[in-house]
């Protein structure tokens, strides 16, 4: 058997929602439909009450999950695109991620957020929120690589008393394969070494993870040996994995879909400049998507962002710098 | 002037008993916010003060009705009345805009942005229309859990408050799922300084309900009758499930938008209309009228909130301030994220 990355995404609602009666699902289409992609199928036969299709209204969607959260529940709200989560995004900075700070009562609320670009999908449904919602205090920010994070990552969005944004990426979806779903996981919040290697550090997160692993592969014939670092959960940031890699190769290039001013990448580089400048060979490096909308042709969203081709140049630069 | 018994669908209105109930939240509210603006004006309160001068007979008239530990209450930027009628002590109010660290916000939110979420009060954040969605996941939740009852929803916004697209998403979405929601709409006239004109083309607020497919009804803010009256139809149509009320009151606000504010922009003519009228004296004179109370027993209300709001403002400001080096500087719940977050900074 084998089973996907939104196999896993769905195997993961499903079970949180036959382990607690406290967790329900709201979102655009989400019910007999299934959802836009189908996370969800077959849930609400099952949970009638609990899988609930909302109005196009992500302002009130993450509203109404905060108030389900101040009684109790653990409401997990599916963005029907990562994009349309910009109209819910004042009651997800200013409502849910501080709730606790003022009132003491914890927000356990998940939001999904269908991420990420695939061809043809254009401006307004391929965008990567994560640095957005990583720059305000009171979120929990994760970015699953794999089927396996897809879903033991998700519980632990579940299971979390505060606000997780969990950017799964659409290019996954159905492209991604495990054999099975995983009996024991890593913490969330621990980074993983993907693969290991000596002369450079890539520090990566979501689909940016393939296009690091197939660079590094392409390097290995020349004698290059890469480490590549999945950082998982982008906020709190595992910054004492990323720092051990680059003790070990002195070079970091760090990696992301994203746009390219300020964000998840910035940050990598920032506190490892801030942190560990003595461990540098050489200055730190990164590699984003470009600093234009994304684009709809397949030939132009190739080169906008990173691709393996683009992330081997940028390591080889590196090395020789 | 209103009936003095209304029967209503699904709830009875004792209008004699409620009005004086409701009168002496609203004299209160005005004392303890007298108090305030005095205390700012004498420079001992950080940031601002808004007052709902010229609203409380509005404001108390929907929280007297609700019940603490089984409805829920969502009080806006004008509501001292009706915070104070749903249980609020007035402690808890002079703490936050006095910066004590006691306070329910402990001096991370001051003024009127504090709550006791788990008792049914959602703490406001600033933007405005955002708590109505808020409410609609109380309830909800309380349905999914099967707890609902004949509970409801109450929430306050005011005229400016209704152009946003947060009010229109939360009233769609009570209305699609039938919550038991009552969203009390203050008219005060002014959004700041923007007047009705310039704020929405309807002729009536109240009209807007249709749209949603729900109940929508206009009281004389400045009437405590009609305003009792008003919310004891829409609460009573809520809790026997007729799905979302809206209740608009007409009124003016009798300050500015908040201490700092002169209110200049409100023109004389307006001051002077039966729209300017204070709902307080209003009321007073009533329940005088009514034979309820003597002017001695209305200077007993009045005189034993002075004791009530000097004593505690006192109280609040004697209090220490929050002290930055042992303060919990995370945002998150969970402790071991926010210790790691903090190591690596």
């Amino acid at each position: 058997m084998s089973i996907t990355y939104l196999e896993a995404i769905r195997e993961a609602q499903s079970k949180a929602l036959a382990d607690d009666d406290n967790v329900f699902i709201y979102g655009q289409d989400i019910g007999e439909f299934g959802g836009a992609f189908k996370a969800t199928k077959g849930l609400i036969e099952r949970y009638p009450d609990r899988v609930r299709d909302s109005p196009i209204s992500e302002d009130a969607m993450v509203g109404a999950a905060v108030g389900a959260a101040i009684e109790g529940m653990r409401p997990i709200v599916e963005m029907q695109f990562a994009d349309f989560s910009s109209v819910g995004f004042n009651q997800i900075v200013n409502q849910a991620a501080t709730l606790f700070w003022r009132t003491q009562v914890p927000c356990p609320i998940t939001v999904r957020l269908p991420s990420g670009g695939t061809p043809g999908s254009g401006p307004f449904h391929s965008q990567c929120m994560e640095a957005i919602y990583a720059h305000y205090p009171g979120t929990v920010v994760m970015a699953p690589a794999t089927v396996e994070d897809a879903y033991s990552m998700l519980l632990d969005a579940v299971g979390i008393d505060d606000p997780v944004l969990f950017c799964e990426h659409k290019y996954l979806y159905y492209h991604l394969k495990a054999e099975s779903l995983p009996k024991r996981a890593l913490p969330a919040t621990r980074a993983r070494i993907a693969r290991a290697g000596r002369h450079a550090t890539v520090v990566t997160y979501s689909a940016m993870l393939h296009e690091a692993l197939r660079a590094a592969e392409g390097l290995q014939s020349d004698g290059y040996e890469i480490e590549v670092v999945d950082l998982r959960c982008l906020k709190p940031l595992d910054i004492d994995t990323v720092l051990g890699s680059v003790a070990r190769t002195g070079r970091v290039l760090a990696l992301g879909e994203a746009f390219p001013w300020g964000g998840v990448t910035a940050e990598v580089i920032s506190r490892v400049a801030t942190d560990a400048f003595h461990l540098l060979d050489a200055p730190p490096a990164r590699l984003n998507a470009r600093d234009t909308p994304i684009p709809y042709h397949p030939d132009l969203w190739r080169y906008h962002r990173p691709t393996a081709s683009s992330v081997e140049d940028a390591i080889r630069k590196l090395i020789r710098d | 002037m209103a009936d003095l018994a209304t029967q209503t669908v699904g709830a009875t209105l004792d209008l004699p008993s409620a009005f004086q109930e409701a009168f002496r939240w609203m004299v209160l509210a005005r004392t303890f916010e007298e108090k305030i603006a005095s205390v700012y004006r004498a420079g001992k309160i950080v940031g601002g003060v808004y007052v709902g001068r010229g609203q409380e007979a509005f404001s108390a008239s929907l929280a007297i009705q609700l019940r603490r530990g089984h409805d829920v209450y969502s009080p806006l930027i004008r509501d001292m009345a009706g915070r104070a009628a749903f249980g609020e002590p007035v402690i808890d109010a002079a703490r936050t805009y006095m910066g004590s660290a006691k306070g329910s916000t402990r001096g991370r939110d001051g003024n009127i942005h504090r709550g006791a979420p788990r008792d049914g009060v959602p703490a406001m954040i600033s933007h405005l229309g955002a708590m109505i969605s808020v409410v609609n996941g109380m309830l909800l939740a309380r349905r999914l859990k099967g707890t609902l009852g004949d509970a409801v929803g109450a929430t306050c916004i005011g005229d400016g408050a209704t152009s946003t697209g947060a009010v229109h998403e939360a009233l769609n979405m009570a209305s699609v799922e039938k919550l038991p929601l009552v969203v009390a709409i203050a008219n005060n006239q002014f959004a700041y300084s923007t007047p009705n004109s310039r704020q929405f083309a309807c002729p009536d607020l109240a009209e807007r309900a249709a749209g949603y497919g729900i109940a929508g009804t206009t009281v004389d803010g400045t009437d405590l009758a009609d305003c009792l009256q008003g919310f004891a139809g829409a609460i009573g149509r809520a809790r026997a499930g007729e799905g979302p009320q809206i209740v608009v009151g007409n009124l003016l606000r009798l300050s500015g938008h908040g201490e700092h504010d002169d209110a200049a922009y409100v023109p004389d003519e307006l001051r002077a209309s039966s729209i300017g009228q204070d709902c307080l004296l209003k009321a007073r004179k009533r329940i005088v009228a009514e034979g309820w109370a003597d002017e001695a027993g209305c200077g007993e209300i009045e005189g034993s909130a002075a004791a009530e709001v000097e004593s505690a403002v006192a109280k609040a400001g004697a209090e220490d301030a929050p002290d930055p080096y042992t303060h919990r500087w995370s945002a998150l719940s969970s402790a071991h994220f926010g210790n790691h977050d903090d190591e690596a900074q």
